[in-house]
């Protein structure tokens, strides 16, 4: 009897201590251009995890066209966390599942938007096109590429910049709307991620300009060395807002709620926004943004709530089905 | 009735049919109509719209084209290949055999990246093809074909093969010494016999590239009216969330697909005429 109790307490200490260091893994489902930051900010949080609570954390990424992304989550892919391009594609999980609440933007700081970016040019060494701004990318023989709006978050920050720019300079929506149909003239591939575009422009070769994140215009440059490409700053770009939530109905069924909501909200931390930065994101947090004031050139930045009247909006403008996008490829 | 009643000597022919009938629906049917059942959600106006908007009738036009192209080159060099592969004794024969089979197994992103890479202006066969010939493939229209000939090469030779195998020297012989000319005994006596296992391995190859996607979004731009196929439309629109828009697009390559199998089957029963004969 004492023998067979020692035994039983001995499994239950064996099991308990087996509890108390878990081994927890979280999916972290995400768009493009954000392999580097989360490789490195995954590597820090399970570090700080460990330090807090002594439990493994692994995060395993996902990555692609940040719509494509949205739509995997809401067809059943187990993720703990998204963190995609763009507010829409997070709202796209309360619209179409109700797998999130639907003020999920106002759990987090900023709109849930821990770091921030925008679009910038990438051109081939020595700016042999000459590009400056965005009426350079409509000049005849000027080939630009820039993933298709319909599937790619980050065409879409693009889409919206050209247009505003034009709006701007030329002074209505309907000239704004001829420029961007001139603009997309000049695109011979339509790539369905950023990423994808990348390759064709960097590795294949095509184009002579490409309409890219700045993060991503900054790695291209870093892995290729300066004279291969040259980063060009548009005089006026959009602020994008790349947003993150955990997905509650994941997280409730998985019991991980609360580490989750610890991994997004590190990324505001010291740490965290130390590690945006060095991935070429803007830090949101003002130290930060001090810090890495340098690497970043200075334009005029707009936000999407200003000038298109928030996400849902744009999105119902110019990428539904019939939406401007459409309208300049069918006549 | 009467079909069914004949006597055979094996026995299970209704256990058989029955499993066969069962097995077609849970594996074919079942799926297949729930791509019918969702487009129900749509009007019959916003169907209509969907199937015939100028975007997907331009994504039609290059789907079929394009797989029409694949298929027909590949039955041309397709028969070349299993000819030369069955008849002819080389060196290194079983190494080209298993190489036809490369197609089958290689994920296709992984034939599309390849592709392009070989394809587009600084490739290896782009550079020469773009800057010297002026020939545009990758990102162009036969991109798409290069794409879907390689996916569907060996469709043709696998089904080729065994025909070939069957094919008895002794009739080529017989009609040489009843005095036809090479091309003849070609022509009237070896080609009729392949002529069904060539629709057949045609129909399979088309049937494949009408259907493929993930080889052709690396090559072919993916521009819309242009070069976007539709199985590319599709997944588009579900990027979009527009279920209902993508199933009402897939059942209308689906119906048009159907027809077209349908009718390279009788094509090859009547092809196959002579030998039901007796």
């Amino acid at each position: 009897m004492k023998k067979t109790l020692s035994l039983f307490t001995g499994l239950l200490l064996a099991g308990s201590s087996l509890l108390n260091a878990k081994d927890i893994e979280l999916l972290n489902v995400s768009y493009d251009p954000t392999r580097e930051l989360y490789v490195e900010y995954n590597r820090a949080f399970a570090k700080h995890w460990k330090e807090k609570t002594g439990d493994d954390v692994k995060v395993k990424q996902s990555h692609g066209g940040s719509g494509k992304q949205a739509r995997s989550v809401i067809d059943g892919l187990q993720a703990d966390v998204v963190t995609l391009a763009l507010a829409n594609d997070v709202s796209a999980l309360h619209n179409k599942a109700k797998l999130i609440p639907e003020d999920w933007q106002k759990r987090l700081p900023q709109n849930s938007a821990p770091y921030t970016s925008t679009i910038v040019f990438l051109v081939r060494g020595g700016n042999p096109k000459n590009i400056k701004d965005w009426d350079d990318l409509v000049r005849p023989g000027v080939s630009v590429i820039t993933p298709n709006p319909k599937t790619s978050g980050g065409a879409q920050w693009n889409y919206l910049a050209a247009w505003e720019f034009a709006r701007q300079k030329y002074g209505s929506d309907a000239k704004a709307k001829e420029f961007v149909a001139k603009l997309y003239k000049n695109v011979p591939v339509l790539d369905s991620g950023a990423r994808g575009s990348t390759t064709t422009f960097v590795q294949r070769g095509v184009g002579d300009v490409f309409i890219s994140w700045e993060n991503e215009a900054f790695l291209a440059q870093r892995e290729f060395g300066k004279g291969k490409f040259e980063i060009v700053i548009p005089s006026i770009s959009i602020l994008a807002e790349p947003t993150v939530s955990v997905v509650d109905k994941v997280v409730d069924k998985k019991g991980t709620r609360e580490v989750a909501t610890a991994y997004l909200e590190y990324l505001y931390s010291d740490e965290g926004q130390d590690i945006a930065g060095k991935i070429f994101y803007r830090p949101t947090n003002p130290k930060f943004v001090k810090k890495y004031e340098t690497q970043f050139p200075k334009l005029n930045l707009f936000t999407i709530d200003e000038k298109f009247g928030g996400w849902t909006k744009a999105a119902k403008d110019h990428f539904a089905d019939g939406g401007t996008f459409d309208q300049i490829y069918v006549k | 009735m009467g079909l069914l009643k004949k006597k055979t000597v094996l026995p299970g022919f209704g256990l058989s049919l029955g499993f066969t009938l069962f097995y077609l629906s849970l594996i074919v049917l079942i799926p297949l109509s729930a791509v019918f059942l969702r487009t129900t959600e749509l009007s019959w106006d916003e169907f209509i719209a969907a199937v015939f908007s100028p975007r997907a009738l331009a994504s039609y036009r290059i789907s079929f084209l394009a797989s029409l192209t694949a298929a027909l080159v590949n039955a041309f060099f397709g028969l070349i290949l299993a000819w030369v592969l069955v008849r002819y004794p080389f060196p290194g024969k079983r190494v080209v055999d298993a190489l036809v089979d490369l197609p089958f197994a290689l994920p296709t992103a992984v034939a599309g990246i390849t592709l392009t890479a070989l394809f587009s202006a600084n490739g290896w066969f782009g550079e020469w093809l773009e800057g010297t010939l002026g020939l545009k493939i990758a990102y162009a229209e036969p991109g798409i074909v290069v794409a879907l000939t390689f996916i569907g090469l060996p469709f043709v030779v696998r089904t080729l093969q065994p025909v070939i195998e069957e094919l008895e020297p002794e009739l080529e012989e017989a009609s040489a010494i009843l005095g036809a000319s090479r091309w003849q005994t070609l022509r009237k006596i070896v080609f009729p016999q392949l002529v069904p296992a060539l629709l057949t391995g045609f129909a399979l190859a088309f049937a494949r590239a009408l259907g493929e996607y993930g080889s052709v979004v690396f090559i072919s731009g993916n521009m819309p009216l242009r070069t976007e196929i539709t199985p590319l439309l599709i997944v588009t629109k579900l990027l979009q969330y527009d279920y209902a828009g993508a199933t009402a697009v897939a059942s209308a390559m689906l119906a048009a697909s159907f027809v077209l199998l349908l009718l390279i089957n009788l094509l090859q029963r009547w092809s196959r005429r002579y030998q039901n004969a007796n």
